[in-house]
């Protein structure tokens, strides 16, 4: 994997850094933070679908042993505001505990605090709580449809965004097309499910009125929003980013949980810890992912060229609002994948039911989306009978033509679409593939070829936010690098926000180091907390190569031209014939004139008789960095620039199945991948790889499933099932390198990368795989006994059994 | 109750009740706390130990039950302050984790592997680590830290048990 | 979670162990421990005191004895796994027991816990019933023994009365060109089973079928054997289709689980699968050792 530029340690096979801590168990994740006289809490959860709370009993609870308090959903709601949604929805607030109306089964309904967990779960089984029990909603046609049970009385309907958009000639494309398709697309409920649950202990000090905040977080403004809701001003909390996090991928947002502990903190006078079971996190951490369904309309031609898309995309939100909503509104930033169609309509629905509230997953929405997309295109393909390949290649955006405007208003900066699919073939040949999937034809099996080609957008400008309520004027998205030289010479960097495992330190010592031309393994860097802290967002939207690689890289610069101007001043020389070599400065026109890295470490720090006038003493720079192509609010008709950086993937998948057993099995897996320059290509590798376990449990393996009770039936991991080793295959990935002309590297993001387009390959490949047999299956996660069942009916109707 | 185990090497009295498990014991009463909790019900594998230098789920244990037995954790085989053993240098090498929350117990994992097994195929590997769930990784470089880990151990003259 | 409280006994051997459980009817013994601790965890088992039997070494052994092999109940699946005895007198066992759980779980589960728990979907259980094991329980100072067919009555049921421990269980010994199968399905390997199959065969000089047995798993409370089947193809060749048919036959009035993880129709259809393959290997094996492999 080389950049295409000459780098010296981006690029480079380095080790990453946090691993050292991790390795010997020394990583410092919220539940091995002692703070002394810390007190547990543990909850009471509501076990119908729908119930009002007609009253709550605690007598009991406090009797034994330990029990310190027990907190209802009424007096909680009395001292705080209810927790911020990002869209104009008054009438559905959210708030840590249920407050006269419990939502879902396992919805929080009271917290127990005492000396232990395990005493605190004691009690929570002695709070008797009086429910009178309420209609429910599970489904989410039925909660679209009026005139049924409404989840939030108050809001008037279960619709928290029905918005439609459509961008360019639409049904004029669609009539002058001679060919359409229509498909519907179900993604199963399932989520990024860490294998660290989301925890989090506050201290409150009242005598300097700070709220100390402790969590596995991944979350943009979480102080904010864990002040708001506890009506403090935000310098009143502050959030320590040096706590590591177990695996986020997008869901650790417990700000309910922050809010809670953080009222009870206050109110009690003592830390208190609240780290979710797995019980409590599958329930009601409000951690699920999207559950949606697509229906999909394209206009095409006879040469497989898609001209026009309608789709339709109506989210199962849960009981409350959450992110869930916007990850309606990210794929409108990649709408058209990498292909050049030409108008679209967009219908974004978000409903609530009566199930556990979402957050945010991994792609925000894109990975649903682009299993719409890709089935569909290899649907485009079938009815044409054209290699699927082929009718990719037909519709992708040429090298020569980015950047590219897509009809939604957001342009993509770069890619070679065409070169990526052609360096997986030259490497896994598609004939010999082909033939390996009629030789296991041959002998019994079904099998198929899955593909799939999908962007990454990266860089997380989140526009969708006031593209979806025109309220949020937030064009604002920035991340933040501080960097300092002490006194000894030694280099300290700083970032302001915590970390789940992607090697952020490594990436920031390798960017700086790669400025100012020093030994990376030099540079010390470490977290800010939230008071002492610069702007960041958080590692959302695959941005942090982007956006912290972009703060360092100019933080770095700046420190360089600091330096370089100490220089020129102490040599007398003008500043043009100063040229700065790892760390030292020189004039040009007589090197042996220089000024070492101590020299001028020294000035800064004890010379000021010898410091350029004007300039500040000391080596300490910082850069906040706003997100390239950002800062603008969309148009009248709903178009604007999302995300500034586009990656790619294509994968290549041959599938077999026991026709018997239906059991799908990955024979192989190839995966093209385009992020432009890499910076860590051991952090990126990890990155797709485990997007791509990610993609097969989503695929095929994991869902929260709910009975026509209203229980999640998968409440633990004996149900939700997880890949293990077995469940992976070993994948190949084939490098491509587009640089982005938006990133100080030529950078793009690869949070995301593999889980983007491996559900949808895999979906392909089981369709191509039982295609003969006339049947398809377009509803995730394909499960082996519905597989099972598909492939005995098809075969039974056509005799074959 | 008033119960000493054998941690490390060492013997440690801890007071517990009956229902603490040994994974909480190890966190909570002894300081231990590269042993994670992940699901508390025996799948996921971030709680393993070595018991009598078997790999076992320390969260599927009472630590009453431990009483007797020897229990190595990521501590008991780290060699010393900033030093690292073959195996978490062949997992610092490959970048054999991302978020480090299952890095412990797969590090046990693969230390209990080639004790036995100190020449595993590529299945033999997978097969070993099965029962550990990687939520970051997709198992890839993991499987790659431990083969690393087997040829730079076949290439030493001390035994394995580290 | 936390599991609730309870007291704790380690007691020296059987006998005092039986006698802690006759205490009170809210004990429970506990052996591997990687069913019932989960359960503690979830709350969903509230013993008032754990009765630790995996010390009592005098309950771990396999000893092979005339036609038949003993396995005390808590030896470990592990041990059970690699062992040699099992490996040449009882090798449906060998076949199965890699199927139980993880390797980490096979290290502290047992052979006694699995049987005693009657989990539909177990291995153990399914073993047991197809080879007609006997098991041997402790109970009042007395060793009782019960076959595996009147053992298992229900899902996660069995005649163990109350206040008796299993101490051990007795697998016979089939002799000649004996050949096993064992085949499951589930999402991911290792799972709990969808559905499985157990068979033993033993072929006759002239390579037909001596003697058969077919158990089938998860598909019903408890495991069944197929009566039928055995009866039907008993002297004759085990060809595919007639093992099939006749395996359909016998499964025609079972009324299998359906779940969240697979449908009782698959549940049904895919045992006729799974025997025909359990059957086939058992053929296989048999006839390898007939040529002497």
């Amino acid at each position: 994997m080389s950049a295409p530029g000459n780098h010296r340690f981006v690029s480079t096979d380095r080790r990453v850094r946090e691993d050292r801590r991790f390795v010997v168990g020394k990583g410092r994740f919220v539940a091995d933070i002692g703070l002394p006289n810390t007190k547990h809490v543990a909850l009471v959860t509501c076990p119908y679908p729908a119930a009002r709370i007609v009253s709550i009993d605690t007598s009991a609870a406090l009797a034994m042993p330990g029990v310190l308090y027990v907190l209802d959903g009424e007096e909680l709601a009395g001292a705080t505001l209810p927790l911020m949604t990002g869209l104009d929805t008054p009438n559905v607030p959210r708030r840590p505990l249920a407050f006269e109306v419990a939502r879902y089964a396992g919805e929080w309904v009271a917290a127990v605090v005492a000396d232990t967990r395990a005493l605190a779960e004691d009690a929570a089984e002695k709070v008797k709580v009086q429910y009178q029990k309420l209609a429910f909603v599970l489904d989410a046609e039925q909660a679209l449809a009026p005139g049924g049970v409404l989840v939030h009385e108050a809001h008037g309907s279960n619709v928290l965004l029905d918005k439609t958009f459509t961008w360019g000639e639409v049904d004029k494309d669609f009539a002058a097309s001679p060919r359409k398709l229509k498909l519907r697309v179900k993604w199963g409920r399932s989520s990024t499910v860490p294998i660290e649950t989301f925890g989090v202990v506050a201290s409150w000090d009242p005598w300097r009125d700070i709220l100390d905040v402790y969590a596995s977080i991944q979350m943009p403004k979480y102080p904010e929003q864990i002040a708001m809701g506890l009506k403090l001003p935000a310098s009143s909390v502050r959030v320590h980013y040096d706590v590591d996090v177990g695996g986020s991928y997008g869901v650790k947002r417990g700000i309910k949980h922050s809010v809670l502990v953080g009222y009870l903190t206050r109110r009690l006078g003592f830390p208190v810890r609240l780290i979710e079971d797995r019980l409590e996190n599958m329930r009601g951490g409000d951690a699920h992912g999207p559950e949606r369904l697509f229906d999909v309309e394209v206009a095409y031609d006879d040469q497989g060229i898609v001209k026009s898309m309608k789709m339709r995309a109506l989210e199962n939100v849960g009981a409350y609002a959450g992110r869930s909503p916007f990850q309606l509104g990210k794929p409108i930033g990649a709408i058209v994948g990498p292909y050049k169609i030409e108008s679209v309509q967009y219908r974004a629905i978000a409903v609530v039911t009566n199930k556990t509230t979402q957050d945010a997953v991994r792609g925000f929405g894109q990975a649903p989306t682009n299993v719409a997309i890709e089935r569909m295109m290899d649907e485009v393909a079938n009815a044409l009978g054209l290699d699927p390949i082929e009718v990719r290649r037909r519709n992708m955006i040429r090298h020569e033509e980015f950047p590219y405007l897509i009809p939604s208003g957001t342009t993509y900066d770069s890619g070679d679409y065409h070169a990526v699919i052609d360096k997986v073939l030259a490497h896994t040949s598609y004939e010999e593939l082909k033939a390996e999937r009629d030789r296991l034809q041959a002998e019994g099996k079904l099998a198929g070829i899955g593909i799939a080609a999908c962007l990454e957008p990266s860089g997380g400008n989140a526009s969708f936010e006031p593209l979806l309520n025109p309220k949020n004027p937030t064009t604002t998205w920035m991340d933040s690098c501080r960097i300092s030289v002490d006194l000894s010479g030694a280099i300290t960097a700083t970032m302001h926000t915590t970390s789940a495992g992607q090697g952020h330190e490594t990436l920031l010592a390798t960017v700086i180091a790669e400025v100012l031309e020093r030994d990376p393994d030099g540079i010390r860097v470490v977290r800010a907390d939230s008071l002492n802290s610069l702007p960041s967002n958080s590692p959302v939207g695959s941005r942090m190569a982007i956006m912290l690689g972009g703060a360092a890289f100019h933080a770095a610069n700046k420190l360089k031209d600091k330096l370089t101007t100490i220089a020129a001043h102490d040599l007398g020389i003008p500043l043009e014939r100063a040229t700065y070599r790892d760390g030292d400065v020189f004039d040009n026109d007589t090197p042996e004139r220089r000024r070492s890295w101590a020299d001028l470490v020294a000035i800064a720090h004890r010379n000021f008789h010898r410091m350029p006038p004007g300039l500040e003493p000391g080596l300490a720079v910082s850069h906040v960095y706003q997100v390239p192509t950002g800062g603008k609010l969309p148009t009248a008709d709903g178009r604007v620039q999302m995300y500034p950086c586009f990656s790619f993937e294509f994968h290549m998948i041959l599938v077999a199945i026991d026709p018997a057993l239906g059991r799908p099995e990955i024979v192989k897996y190839r995966i093209g991948h385009d992020c432009g320059v890499v910076i860590n290509p051991k952090i990126v590798r990890g990155m797709t790889m485990g997007g791509i376990a990610h993609g097969i449990g989503a695929a095929l393996l994991e869902e929260f499933a709910y009975d026509g009770e209203g229980q999640l039936m998968a409440q633990s991991f004996m149900d939700y099932l997880l890949p293990s080793s077995h469940e992976v295959p070993a994948v190949e990935i084939i490098h491509h390198c587009t640089p982005s002309p938006n990133t100080v590297l030529g950078q793009k993001g690869s949070g995301e990368s593999g889980y983007l387009g491996a559900p949808a390959a895999i979906a392909n490949a089981i369709n191509d795989a039982i295609r003969p047999l006339g049947v398809s299956v377009n509803t995730l996660p394909i499960r082996i006994s519905a597989l099972g069942d598909m492939i005995a009916a098809a075969q039974d109707s056509k005799g074959q059994r | 109750m008033r119960i000493e185990l054998d941690i490390n090497g060492a013997k440690r009295e801890v007071e517990v009740e009956p229902r603490t498990t040994l994974l909480d014991c190890l966190r909570d009463n002894l300081a231990l706390t590269g042993a994670h909790a992940g699901c508390e019900h025996g799948v996921c594998g971030a709680c393993t130990v070595l018991f009598d230098g078997v790999a076992v789920r320390s969260c599927l244990m009472f630590a009453v039950q431990a009483q007797g037995s020897k229990i190595v954790t990521i501590e008991g085989v780290t060699p010393g302050p900033g030093e690292l053993s073959p195996v978490q240098d062949a997992f610092c090498e490959t970048h054999g984790m991302q978020c480090g929350y299952c890095t412990p117990a797969m590090i046990l994992t693969a230390h209990a592997l080639l004790a036995d097994n100190p020449d595993p195929t590529r299945e033999e590997i997978v097969e070993a680590i099965s029962g550990n769930i990687c939520r970051c990784t997709g198992y890839a470089q993991i499987v790659e830290a431990i083969a690393l880990a087997a040829e730079r151990l076949r290439g030493t003259n001390r035994p394995s048990e580290l | 979670m936390k599991a609730a409280p309870f007291e704790y006994s380690r007691p020296a051997d059987l006998d005092e162990a039986c006698a802690l459980l006759a205490k009170d009817d809210a004990a429970r013994v506990i052996a591997g421990g990687q069913t019932l601790v989960p359960m503690m965890a979830m709350r969903l088992a509230r013993p008032t005191r754990l009765i630790d039997i995996n010390r009592i070494a005098a309950l771990a052994y396999i000893r092979a004895e005339g036609d038949s092999v003993t396995i005390g109940a808590t030896t470990r699946q592990c041990v059970a796994e690699r062992d040699a005895t099992i490996a040449k007198s009882v090798p449906l066992l060998a076949r199965a027991i890699p199927n139980i759980g993880h390797a980490a779980t096979r290290a502290r589960g047992t052979v006694g816990g699995s049987l005693a728990n009657a989990d539909p979907a177990a291995e153990l259980p399914l073993c047991a019933v197809t080879l007609d094991a006997v098991l041997q329980y402790r109970a009042d100072g007395a060793t009782e023994e019960i076959p595996a067919r009147e053992f298992y009555i229900g899902p996660m049921i069995t005649a163990l009365p109350a206040g008796a421990i299993l101490s051990a269980v007795r697998f016979p010994v089939w002799r000649g060109k004996v050949g096993v199968g064992f085949h499951e399905i589930n999402a991911r390997s290792s799972d709990f089973a969808f559905v499985s199959a157990a068979a033993q065969i033993e072929l006759g000089e002239d390579g037909t079928c001596r003697r058969i047995a077919i158990g089938i798993g998860a598909a019903t409370d408890f495991p069944m054997r197929l009566d039928s089947a055995e009866a039907q193809l008993t002297g004759g060749s085990l060809d595919d289709k007639a093992v099939r048919a006749a395996v359909r036959e016998a499964l025609a009035d079972i009324d299998p689980l359906s779940d969240l993880h697979a449908s009782a129709d698959y549940r049904r259809r895919v045992a006729v699968d799974l025997a025909a393959r359990a059957v086939n290997d058992a053929r296989v094996m048999a006839l390898g050792i007939a040529q002497g492999q």
